[in-house]
């Protein structure tokens, strides 16, 4: 099957130092990816180069048909102007704003398709709170809601369950599982445990990509990655550093 | 009070003060959202700079000011896309140099400077019908814009990086933002003055914010609460002789001190908001 994104020799830095080099990668149409690596690494970068965001120093990123204009950004909850004023339903009414509609008012069409995103995820009786007044959880559901609302091919979240407790954390798996069905989903994150069940690739990176496929990781890769002793956990994902890199990175 | 509206100054007065408060309610909740006010202090006394240099050359002064504020809005917008965690170092040069330039033509200048004092303390009594017209424009080019990219300019205020995710064009939304609080800053100039003008571009965002957290809502409150300002000032310090600026923006701070202990004896405040704009978030 054609890959939805393909990633080929991408290298990219800030100043003169690259953080990213000769990276090469494919996206599959309904693919779970897991971004690991250490801090520095370049996981938010590579989904911001993938995103648009920044532009590659050299490589590039072809996108299948209308794949490029329809990619679904999750950001880390601290992002984003917290104090802005807005409202729980204005806020996913955003992600409806493209390059070739921010000049118009936003139609009646995408104010339905925001109530019918945040029915689904079960925010609807929060559509008038101010999004300040959120929970952790309850934020990050917001800016899934915000980015479902485009209805992207391909969904990029970064470090999603950052802020979440359990609880929120099985929902938001959940819902990734269900969303799976219809869309490549790529998750940037610190702590590959939650995802243990659910992720199809993993991709391995410290300025270099080093792995890239389910079932394959083993306490060699993980320490070329991380440049220290790893200890493979179980599930071939969750891994223990046994020495001091990021205080971060020492997750169970 | 027919006898005081028969008055041309007046009647500029009261137009000037409307247009401006229109100005403070449209741009003035992006820039506190987007933390501008310290660009927006630059920005006010680098007009200092073209001041000095319109009185030297002997044109309009309004004209002058709206030259350097233009220029020094377009130099710190290129540096804050090219470099933004040093921007504040960039904003504070400009700002000094700003206001020496301004100091050096005025000294070149032979004579007085009739209006020197006017602009930098405000005097809304005294805004001639000319510069009421050039005012007009001003608020029809910067509200006009404002509706046209609403939802850019949001976009760009909540979440930049989103904004650019979804292929927007962030680095000219950012620099239109700039241009249009330049213009704004003119157009305060005139009824505040130089050294007034961040005030009158917050303390109306600030009542607003207190009363509401809609976006949409805190622009009509802000433009109502700069009115009201705005007129109350013009009374005081046409019946009691006080300064014009100065007592606009006491008369700002009284109404700000007045919602704020109001909302707290009853105990309540806008959902979201601790403590007003830029309070405290509720961590989670």
């Amino acid at each position: 099957m054609e890959n939805l994104i393909a990633i080929e020799h991408l290298t990219y830095g800030y100043e003169e130092r690259p953080v990213l080099e000769d990276i090469s990668l494919g996206i599959a149409p309904r693919d779970f990816i897991l971004v690991i690596g250490p801090n520095g690494g370049g996981k938010t970068t590579l989904l911001k180069l993938i995103l648009g965001i920044l532009a590659p120093w050299s490589g590039t990123i072809r996108f299948h048909g209308e794949t490029g204009g329809r990619l679904g950004y999750v950001p880390q909850s601290a992002r984003f102007n917290r104090t802005f004023p807005i409202s729980v339903f204005d806020m996913v009414l955003t992600g409806c704003i493209r390059a070739d509609n921010y000049l118009k008012r936003h139609t009646r069409e995408d104010e339905e398709k925001t109530g019918v995103i945040l029915e689904k995820l079960a925010l609807y009786g929060k559509r008038n709170d101010n999004i300040t007044d959120l929970s952790g959880g309850q934020l990050q559901r917001v800016l899934i809601a915000r980015s479902l609302v485009s209805e992207p091919l391909a969904l990029f979240l970064d470090e999603p369950t950052t802020a979440m407790d359990a609880t929120s954390q099985t929902d938001l798996l959940d819902l990734l599982t269900e969303l799976q069905e219809r869309m490549s989903i790529m998750v940037v994150t610190h702590d590959p445990t939650p995802y243990a069940q659910a992720y199809r690739h993993i991709a391995c990176l410290n300025t270099r990509l080093y792995f890239h496929e389910r079932g394959e990781l083993d306490s060699a890769t993980l320490e070329r990655v991380y440049g220290c002793p790893v200890e493979i956990l179980g599930h071939g994902i969750p891994h223990t550093l046994l020495a001091t890199h990021g205080e971060e990175e020492k997750r169970p | 009070m027919s006898t005081i509206l028969s008055y041309e100054f007046m009647q500029n007065a009261i137009l000037v003060g409307i247009m401006a408060s229109i100005v403070c309610g449209v741009i003035g909740p992006f820039i506190v959202t987007r933390r501008m006010v310290f660009i927006s202090g630059g920005l006010s006394h680098t007009a200092f700079g073209g001041l000095g240099i319109a009185y030297w050359l002997g044109i309009r002064p309004l004209i002058g000011a709206t030259a350097f504020v233009l220029a020094a809005a377009v130099l710190i917008g290129r540096q804050e896309e090219k470099n933004m965690s040093r921007n504040d170092l960039f904003i504070g040069i400009l700002w000094a140099v700003g206001v020496a330039i301004g100091i050096v033509f005025i000294h070149m200048t032979p004579g007085y400077a009739p209006d020197l004092m006017t602009f930098l303390f405000g005097n809304i009594l005294t805004v001639p019908r000319a510069d009421v017209i050039i005012t007009l424009f001003l608020v029809l080019i910067v509200s006009g814009a404002v509706m046209i990219f609403y939802n850019g300019f949001v976009a760009v205020a909540l979440d930049e990086e989103y904004a650019r995710a979804r292929r927007l064009p962030v680095a000219a939304l950012k620099m239109g933002l700039m241009i249009l609080t330049a213009l704004s800053i003119v157009t305060l100039i005139q009824v505040v003055g130089i050294l007034l003008v961040i005030a009158l571009l917050t303390i109306p965002v600030a009542v607003a914010s207190e009363l509401s957290m809609n976006f949409r809502r805190i622009m009509l409150l802000s433009i109502l609460c700069g009115i009201l300002i705005c007129l109350s000032g013009l009374m005081v310090s046409y019946f009691i002789e006080f300064p014009s600026g100065a007592s606009i923006i006491l008369i700002g701070g009284l109404l700000l001190g007045a919602v704020k202990l109001t909302e707290h004896l009853r105990g309540r405040r806008p959902a979201g908001r601790p403590e007003g704009p830029g309070g405290r978030r509720k961590e989670t």
